[in-house]
């Protein structure tokens, strides 16, 4: 579409998915973002996992659940949502306790690929560095 | 909180047309929005507008314009994955126009 410099750009999430309006923010910049077609990726630390888990239902606190938008991200080719392993563990999660998030990728006849990759503290940290633009939620 | 009537029911919508609630939605209310357009709905038109209630339903968003032109082209046919077709269908806008007889809000980031 556009034609110029490709940046790379990460999301930092940090917090849990309601009782703040940061997580929905996020997600709706990413979405809006998306348009400029840049190098896009999610991270999800600290409480931000919380954003992930499966089976969230918002019934009893009268707002949206807005968690089956992430499986919108890779319409939007935003394919990488990394999620950091030690946060997980230190609330007692593990990747089975996510909802299953997928891409399809074109390039090999829409194959359904998993949009979450589980990083482990310093592999989130080296991922972090490589990064032009960090936006922190 | 402006209405408007259809089939003897008073529906609320926002200041730009779109409805406030999603589960006022009906076919009846989709042909009535049309028409303040001066659109008459066609096969082609319910097409898009069915597609876009199934992505907002499994997705909790409307589409991007650009979104929504890539999913019709893989769903319906390449012939029509493409914005030529869709602008004609609904000319003031595929997101824009097509969302609002669909009941759904604006596309997130449509201005």
């Amino acid at each position: 579409m556009s034609e110029g410099v490709i940046k790379k750009f990460m999301y930092v999430n940090r917090k849990p998915p309601y009782g703040t309006v940061y997580a929905l923010e996020s997600l709706e910049v990413v979405l809006i973002g998306a348009a400029f077609d840049q190098d896009v990726s999610l991270a999800f630390i600290g409480d931000g996992v919380y954003q992930l888990t499966a089976g969230q239902s918002t019934g009893g606190i009268g707002m949206k659940n807005f968690s089956p938008t992430y499986n919108a991200l890779g319409d939007y080719d935003i394919t990488k949502l990394y999620v950091e392993k030690e946060s997980l563990e230190e609330r007692g999660l593990a990747i089975d306790d996510l909802m299953e998030v997928v891409y399809e990728d074109e390039d090999e006849d829409y194959a359904e690929k998993p949009s979450i990759r589980l990083v482990s503290r310093a592999e989130l940290a080296d991922i972090m560095a490589e990064q032009d633009v960090l936006l922190n939620f | 909180m402006a209405t408007i009537s259809v089939g003897g029911k008073d529906i609320e919508v926002d200041e730009e047309g779109y409805l406030v609630n999603l589960s006022d939605w009906s076919k009846e209310v989709a042909a009535f929005l049309a028409g303040q357009d001066e659109l008459e709905l066609s096969d082609a038109h319910w097409e898009i507008i069915d597609f876009l209630r199934e992505y907002y339903d499994e997705y909790q968003i409307a589409p991007a314009v650009r979104v929504l032109t890539k999913a019709v082209g893989k769903k319906v046919g390449k012939d029509k994955g493409n914005s030529k077709y869709l602008y004609e269908l609904f000319p003031y806008g595929p997101g824009k126009q097509a969302c609002r007889f669909a009941g759904l809000p604006k596309p997130t980031g449509c201005i």
